[in-house]
Protein backbone atom coordinates (compact mmCIF):
# COMPACT_ATOMS: atom_id res chain seq x y z
CA UNK A 1 0.00 0.00 0.00
CA UNK A 2 1.40 3.48 -0.84
CA UNK A 3 0.34 6.52 1.27
CA UNK A 4 1.34 9.81 0.14
CA UNK A 5 2.47 12.59 3.14
CA UNK A 6 1.51 16.11 0.97
CA UNK A 7 4.97 17.91 0.49
CA UNK A 8 6.64 14.76 1.64
CA UNK A 9 6.35 12.56 -1.21
CA UNK A 10 5.10 8.81 -0.86
CA UNK A 11 5.62 5.75 1.41
CA UNK A 12 5.30 2.65 0.85
CA UNK A 13 3.68 0.63 3.77
CA UNK A 14 3.09 -3.01 4.83
CA UNK A 15 -0.76 -3.74 4.12
CA UNK A 16 -1.74 -4.95 7.38
CA UNK A 17 -0.53 -1.16 8.65
CA UNK A 18 -4.19 -0.42 7.59
CA UNK A 19 -5.83 -1.32 10.94
CA UNK A 20 -3.70 1.44 12.94
CA UNK A 21 -3.73 3.68 10.88
CA UNK A 22 -7.61 3.68 10.61
CA UNK A 23 -7.69 4.10 13.99
CA UNK A 24 -5.79 7.05 14.21
CA UNK A 25 -7.36 8.44 11.43
CA UNK A 26 -10.52 7.96 12.88
CA UNK A 27 -9.21 10.16 15.70
CA UNK A 28 -8.75 12.97 13.51
CA UNK A 29 -12.04 12.60 12.05
CA UNK A 30 -13.68 12.56 15.04
CA UNK A 31 -11.55 15.78 15.81
CA UNK A 32 -12.60 17.51 12.72
CA UNK A 33 -16.59 17.04 14.13
CA UNK A 34 -15.96 18.37 17.13
CA UNK A 35 -14.08 21.33 15.81
CA UNK A 36 -11.12 20.35 17.91
CA UNK A 37 -8.17 22.13 16.70
CA UNK A 38 -5.38 21.20 18.90
CA UNK A 39 -6.55 17.92 19.03
CA UNK A 40 -6.56 17.97 14.80
CA UNK A 41 -3.12 18.63 15.04
CA UNK A 42 -2.42 16.17 17.49
CA UNK A 43 -3.86 13.50 15.78
CA UNK A 44 -2.41 14.65 12.33
CA UNK A 45 1.20 14.26 13.80
CA UNK A 46 0.16 10.97 15.48
CA UNK A 47 -1.22 9.35 12.11
CA UNK A 48 1.97 10.65 10.13
CA UNK A 49 4.69 9.62 12.78
CA UNK A 50 3.30 6.08 12.45
CA UNK A 51 3.11 6.44 8.57
CA UNK A 52 6.66 7.93 8.77
CA UNK A 53 8.00 4.75 11.35
CA UNK A 54 6.52 2.26 9.54
CA UNK A 55 6.74 2.90 5.65
CA UNK A 56 9.84 3.17 3.44
CA UNK A 57 9.92 6.39 0.42
CA UNK A 58 9.00 5.09 -2.66
CA UNK A 59 11.68 4.89 -5.47
CA UNK A 60 12.02 8.34 -7.09
CA UNK A 61 10.55 7.18 -10.54
CA UNK A 62 7.74 5.60 -9.44
CA UNK A 63 4.47 6.54 -11.18
CA UNK A 64 1.81 4.82 -9.07
CA UNK A 65 -0.75 7.11 -7.37
CA UNK A 66 -1.19 6.48 -3.71
CA UNK A 67 -3.95 4.51 -1.72
CA UNK A 68 -4.20 7.17 0.71
CA UNK A 69 -2.92 10.77 0.82
CA UNK A 70 -2.17 12.55 4.03
CA UNK A 71 -2.39 16.46 4.94
CA UNK A 72 0.95 17.81 5.29
CA UNK A 73 2.83 18.26 9.09
CA UNK A 74 1.18 21.28 10.43
CA UNK A 75 -1.67 21.59 8.61
CA UNK A 76 -5.05 23.31 9.92
CA UNK A 77 -8.72 22.07 10.13
CA UNK A 78 -9.64 25.10 7.77
CA UNK A 79 -6.58 24.24 5.26
CA UNK A 80 -7.96 20.42 4.97
CA UNK A 81 -11.87 22.07 4.84
CA UNK A 82 -10.45 23.74 1.88
CA UNK A 83 -8.77 20.69 0.31
CA UNK A 84 -11.44 18.32 0.78
CA UNK A 85 -14.17 21.06 -1.27
CA UNK A 86 -12.11 20.81 -4.29
CA UNK A 87 -13.13 24.45 -5.67
CA UNK A 88 -9.64 23.56 -8.16
CA UNK A 89 -7.64 23.92 -4.91
CA UNK A 90 -5.73 21.12 -5.99
CA UNK A 91 -3.69 22.75 -9.18
CA UNK A 92 -1.54 20.77 -11.87
CA UNK B 1 -15.62 8.96 6.05
CA UNK B 2 -11.88 8.98 6.61
CA UNK B 3 -9.77 12.07 6.26
CA UNK B 4 -6.92 10.53 4.49
CA UNK B 5 -9.25 8.97 1.84
CA UNK B 6 -11.40 11.97 1.34
CA UNK B 7 -7.98 13.27 0.59
CA UNK B 8 -7.15 10.96 -1.97
CA UNK B 9 -10.45 10.73 -3.82
CA UNK B 10 -10.06 14.54 -4.33
CA UNK B 11 -7.19 14.08 -5.97
CA UNK B 12 -8.25 10.31 -7.68
CA UNK B 13 -11.65 12.81 -9.49
CA UNK B 14 -8.70 15.37 -10.57
CA UNK B 15 -6.62 12.91 -12.50
CA UNK B 16 -10.06 11.13 -13.66
CA UNK B 17 -11.51 14.84 -14.98
CA UNK B 18 -8.66 15.53 -16.90
CA UNK B 19 -8.38 12.17 -18.67
CA UNK B 20 -12.21 12.15 -19.68
CA UNK B 21 -11.80 15.50 -20.82
CA UNK B 22 -8.80 13.32 -23.36
CA UNK B 23 -10.20 11.73 -26.60
CA UNK B 24 -6.97 10.62 -28.07
CA UNK B 25 -4.69 8.57 -25.39
CA UNK B 26 -1.21 9.94 -27.57
CA UNK B 27 -2.59 13.42 -26.86
CA UNK B 28 -3.21 12.77 -23.43
CA UNK B 29 0.83 11.58 -23.21
CA UNK B 30 1.79 14.75 -24.79
CA UNK B 31 -0.47 17.21 -23.37
CA UNK B 32 0.78 15.92 -19.99
CA UNK B 33 4.45 15.99 -20.57
CA UNK B 34 4.54 19.59 -21.67
CA UNK B 35 2.38 20.27 -18.80
CA UNK B 36 4.87 18.51 -16.34
CA UNK B 37 7.67 20.75 -17.90
CA UNK B 38 5.88 23.86 -17.18
CA UNK B 39 5.46 22.66 -13.76
CA UNK B 40 8.81 22.13 -13.05
CA UNK B 41 9.72 25.52 -14.45
CA UNK B 42 7.22 27.17 -12.40
CA UNK B 43 8.08 25.15 -8.73
CA UNK B 44 11.86 25.97 -10.11
CA UNK B 45 10.83 29.84 -10.09
CA UNK B 46 9.16 29.07 -6.70
CA UNK B 47 12.76 28.16 -4.90
CA UNK B 48 14.27 31.43 -6.78
CA UNK B 49 11.26 33.64 -5.14
CA UNK B 50 11.48 32.04 -1.77
CA UNK B 51 15.83 31.96 -1.43
CA UNK B 52 15.34 36.20 -2.68
CA UNK B 53 12.83 36.86 0.23
CA UNK B 54 15.00 34.96 3.14
CA UNK B 55 18.13 36.88 1.56
CA UNK B 56 16.01 40.28 1.62
CA UNK B 57 14.66 39.47 6.13
CA UNK B 58 18.77 38.47 6.39
CA UNK B 59 19.79 41.46 5.76
CA UNK B 60 17.37 43.25 7.39
CA UNK B 61 18.22 41.25 10.33
CA UNK B 62 21.48 42.25 10.19
CA UNK B 63 20.14 46.03 10.14
CA UNK B 64 18.33 45.69 12.90
CA UNK B 65 21.03 44.15 14.46
CA UNK B 66 23.24 46.85 13.62
CA UNK B 67 20.85 49.76 15.04
CA UNK B 68 20.62 47.35 18.18
CA UNK B 69 23.87 47.32 18.75
CA UNK B 70 24.20 50.88 18.39
CA UNK B 71 21.36 51.99 21.01
CA UNK B 72 22.81 49.82 23.41
CA UNK B 73 26.39 51.89 22.88
CA UNK B 74 24.08 55.37 22.74
CA UNK B 75 22.92 54.12 25.98
CA UNK B 76 26.47 53.62 27.70
CA UNK B 77 27.53 56.83 26.27
CA UNK B 78 24.52 58.91 28.18
CA UNK B 79 24.63 56.71 31.13
CA UNK B 80 28.73 57.85 31.18
CA UNK B 81 27.92 61.55 31.53
CA UNK B 82 25.24 60.94 33.63
CA UNK B 83 22.14 61.42 31.27
CA UNK B 84 19.93 59.01 32.29
CA UNK B 85 16.90 60.14 30.55
CA UNK B 86 18.60 59.72 27.20
CA UNK B 87 20.19 56.19 28.13
CA UNK B 88 15.91 54.94 29.36
CA UNK B 89 14.82 55.94 25.80
CA UNK B 90 17.78 54.42 23.81
CA UNK B 91 16.93 51.09 25.89
CA UNK B 92 13.31 51.70 25.35
CA UNK B 93 13.86 51.85 21.21
CA UNK B 94 16.48 49.00 21.63
CA UNK B 95 13.68 46.86 22.98
CA UNK B 96 11.49 47.76 20.22
CA UNK B 97 14.21 46.65 17.71
CA UNK B 98 14.21 43.35 19.12
CA UNK B 99 11.10 42.89 18.92
CA UNK B 100 10.84 43.31 15.09
CA UNK B 101 14.04 41.08 15.46
CA UNK B 102 12.72 38.18 17.25
CA UNK B 103 9.74 38.43 14.36
CA UNK B 104 12.06 38.58 11.40
CA UNK B 105 13.75 35.42 12.56
CA UNK B 106 11.08 33.49 13.15
CA UNK B 107 9.94 34.48 9.88
CA UNK B 108 13.49 33.60 8.35
CA UNK B 109 13.47 29.85 9.83
CA UNK B 110 9.59 29.84 8.06
CA UNK B 111 11.15 30.94 4.86
CA UNK B 112 14.28 28.36 5.18
CA UNK B 113 11.56 25.15 6.01
CA UNK B 114 9.46 26.61 2.39
CA UNK B 115 12.71 26.51 0.52
CA UNK B 116 13.59 23.58 1.73
CA UNK B 117 10.59 21.59 1.04
CA UNK B 118 10.10 23.54 -2.20
CA UNK B 119 13.50 22.21 -3.46
CA UNK B 120 12.43 18.62 -2.55
CA UNK B 121 9.36 18.89 -3.90
CA UNK B 122 11.14 19.71 -7.42
CA UNK B 123 13.51 17.09 -7.32
CA UNK B 124 10.07 14.78 -6.57
CA UNK B 125 8.62 15.92 -9.23
CA UNK B 126 12.01 16.07 -11.56
CA UNK B 127 12.44 12.49 -11.16
CA UNK B 128 9.06 11.59 -12.11
CA UNK B 129 8.66 13.46 -14.96
CA UNK B 130 12.04 11.67 -16.15
CA UNK B 131 10.03 8.53 -15.44
CA UNK B 132 6.74 9.34 -17.32
CA UNK B 133 8.69 10.90 -20.30
CA UNK B 134 10.43 7.02 -20.88
CA UNK B 135 7.03 5.22 -19.90
CA UNK B 136 5.14 7.37 -22.26
CA UNK B 137 7.33 6.31 -25.39
CA UNK B 138 7.45 3.04 -24.42
CA UNK B 139 3.60 2.87 -24.13
CA UNK B 140 3.25 4.76 -27.59
CA UNK B 141 5.39 2.35 -29.23
CA UNK B 142 2.94 -0.56 -27.75
CA UNK B 143 -0.21 1.53 -28.49
CA UNK B 144 -3.00 -0.07 -29.92
CA UNK B 145 -3.27 -2.88 -27.46
CA UNK B 146 -5.85 -2.70 -24.73
CA UNK B 147 -3.71 -2.45 -22.41
CA UNK B 148 -2.36 0.48 -23.35
CA UNK B 149 -5.05 2.61 -22.15
CA UNK B 150 -4.70 1.38 -18.67
CA UNK B 151 -0.87 2.02 -18.27
CA UNK B 152 -1.76 5.23 -19.72
CA UNK B 153 -4.47 6.08 -17.15
CA UNK B 154 -1.95 4.35 -14.55
CA UNK B 155 0.94 6.69 -15.37
CA UNK B 156 -1.04 9.46 -15.99
CA UNK B 157 -2.93 8.94 -12.93
CA UNK B 158 0.61 8.87 -10.92
CA UNK B 159 2.02 11.86 -12.34
CA UNK B 160 -1.11 13.93 -11.66
CA UNK B 161 -0.91 13.26 -8.01
CA UNK B 162 2.46 14.74 -7.93
CA UNK B 163 2.18 17.43 -9.59
CA UNK B 164 -0.86 18.08 -7.29
CA UNK B 165 0.99 17.83 -4.72
CA UNK B 166 4.28 19.94 -5.88
CA UNK B 167 1.13 22.64 -6.98
CA UNK B 168 -0.02 23.07 -3.40
CA UNK B 169 3.51 23.02 -2.44
CA UNK B 170 3.63 26.03 -4.38
CA UNK B 171 1.13 27.56 -3.31
CA UNK B 172 1.89 27.76 0.49
CA UNK B 173 4.87 29.16 -0.30
CA UNK B 174 4.03 31.82 -2.59
CA UNK B 175 1.18 33.08 0.37
CA UNK B 176 4.25 33.03 3.02
CA UNK B 177 6.66 35.44 0.59
CA UNK B 178 3.57 37.49 -0.23
CA UNK B 179 3.18 38.01 3.89
CA UNK B 180 6.68 38.13 4.09
CA UNK B 181 7.36 40.94 1.10
CA UNK B 182 4.38 43.09 2.81
CA UNK B 183 6.46 42.91 5.84
CA UNK B 184 9.47 43.51 4.40
CA UNK B 185 8.13 46.23 2.39
CA UNK B 186 6.93 48.46 5.08
CA UNK B 187 10.35 47.57 7.63
CA UNK B 188 12.11 48.87 4.75
CA UNK B 189 10.13 52.07 4.28
CA UNK B 190 10.60 52.90 8.59
CA UNK B 191 14.49 52.10 7.48
CA UNK B 192 14.19 54.81 4.94
CA UNK B 193 12.82 57.58 6.81
CA UNK B 194 15.07 57.34 9.86
CA UNK B 195 12.60 56.23 12.03
CA UNK B 196 13.43 52.48 12.68
CA UNK B 197 14.85 53.08 16.16
CA UNK B 198 11.23 53.67 17.69
CA UNK B 199 9.32 51.46 15.58
CA UNK B 200 7.70 49.62 17.89
CA UNK B 201 6.31 46.73 15.95
CA UNK B 202 3.62 47.51 13.29
CA UNK B 203 -0.11 48.42 13.49
CA UNK B 204 -1.53 47.10 16.87
CA UNK B 205 -4.04 47.99 19.12
CA UNK B 206 -3.85 50.54 21.88
CA UNK B 207 -4.09 47.81 24.95
CA UNK B 208 -1.19 45.64 23.47
CA UNK B 209 0.90 48.76 22.53
CA UNK B 210 0.00 49.84 26.36
CA UNK B 211 1.35 46.20 27.21
CA UNK B 212 4.19 46.57 25.40
CA UNK B 213 5.20 49.60 26.68
CA UNK B 214 5.28 48.22 30.01
CA UNK B 215 7.07 45.10 29.60
CA UNK B 216 9.48 47.24 27.40
CA UNK B 217 9.63 49.38 30.50
CA UNK B 218 10.65 46.47 33.25
CA UNK B 219 12.99 45.58 30.80
CA UNK B 220 14.72 48.86 30.84
CA UNK B 221 15.20 49.12 34.11
CA UNK B 222 16.47 46.26 34.41
CA UNK B 223 19.43 46.93 31.89
CA UNK B 224 19.78 50.37 32.79
CA UNK B 225 20.86 48.92 36.04
CA UNK B 226 23.07 46.16 34.82
CA UNK B 227 24.93 49.18 32.67
CA UNK B 228 24.88 51.41 35.54
CA UNK B 229 26.81 48.77 37.60
CA UNK B 230 29.51 48.14 34.81
CA UNK B 231 30.22 51.75 34.78
CA UNK B 232 30.49 51.42 38.59
CA UNK B 233 27.88 53.94 39.41
CA UNK B 234 25.50 52.02 41.59
CA UNK B 235 22.08 52.43 41.87
CA UNK B 236 21.74 56.09 43.18
CA UNK B 237 20.50 57.60 39.63
CA UNK B 238 18.41 60.14 40.97
CA UNK B 239 20.48 62.94 42.13
CA UNK B 240 22.55 62.48 39.00
CA UNK B 241 19.82 63.68 37.16
CA UNK B 242 20.53 67.70 37.92
CA UNK B 243 24.32 66.95 37.05
CA UNK B 244 22.84 65.89 33.94
CA UNK B 245 22.66 69.52 32.73
CA UNK B 246 26.22 70.29 33.26
CA UNK B 247 27.04 66.81 30.42
CA UNK B 248 24.85 68.17 28.48
CA UNK B 249 27.42 69.28 26.25
CA UNK B 250 29.13 66.24 25.48
CA UNK B 251 25.39 64.85 24.46
CA UNK B 252 24.64 67.10 21.98
CA UNK B 253 23.19 65.72 19.28
CA UNK B 254 21.38 62.88 20.99
CA UNK B 255 19.26 65.58 22.91
CA UNK B 256 15.60 65.68 21.70
CA UNK B 257 12.57 64.33 23.22
CA UNK B 258 12.14 62.08 25.88
CA UNK B 259 13.15 64.16 28.76
CA UNK B 260 9.59 63.98 29.68
CA UNK B 261 9.50 60.51 31.20
CA UNK B 262 6.94 59.13 28.74
CA UNK B 263 10.29 58.38 26.02
CA UNK B 264 8.25 55.53 24.54
CA UNK B 265 5.05 57.80 23.89
CA UNK B 266 6.80 59.71 21.32
CA UNK B 267 5.45 59.86 17.91
CA UNK B 268 8.37 58.53 15.20
CA UNK B 269 8.59 62.15 13.96
CA UNK B 270 9.60 63.20 17.27
CA UNK B 271 12.57 61.14 17.58
CA UNK B 272 16.08 61.94 16.47
CA UNK B 273 17.52 60.46 13.46
CA UNK B 274 19.15 57.50 13.91
CA UNK B 275 23.04 58.19 13.70
CA UNK B 276 23.15 62.02 14.09
CA UNK B 277 26.14 63.38 15.70
CA UNK B 278 27.13 60.00 18.36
Amino acid sequence: MIVRILGEGQLRLDDSAASELNKLDAKLEAAVERNDEPGFRLALSELLAQVRSIGSPVEAGALEPSELILPEEGATMSEVRKLLAGDGLIPG
Amino acid sequence: MSVMKRVSMMFRAKANKALDRMEDPRETLDYSYQTQLELLQKVRRGVADVATSRKRVELQINQLQQSSDKLDRQARDALAVGREDLARDALTRKAGVQSQLNELNVQYTSLQGEEEKLTGASQRLQAKVDAFRTKKETIKATYTAAEAQTRINEAFTGISEEMGDVGLAIQRAEDKTEQMKARASAIDELMASGALDDMVGGPRDDIQAELDRMGAGSGVEAELERLKGELGQGSAPREIEGAGAAADGAAAGTTASATDGRPAQASPADQPQAGDGT
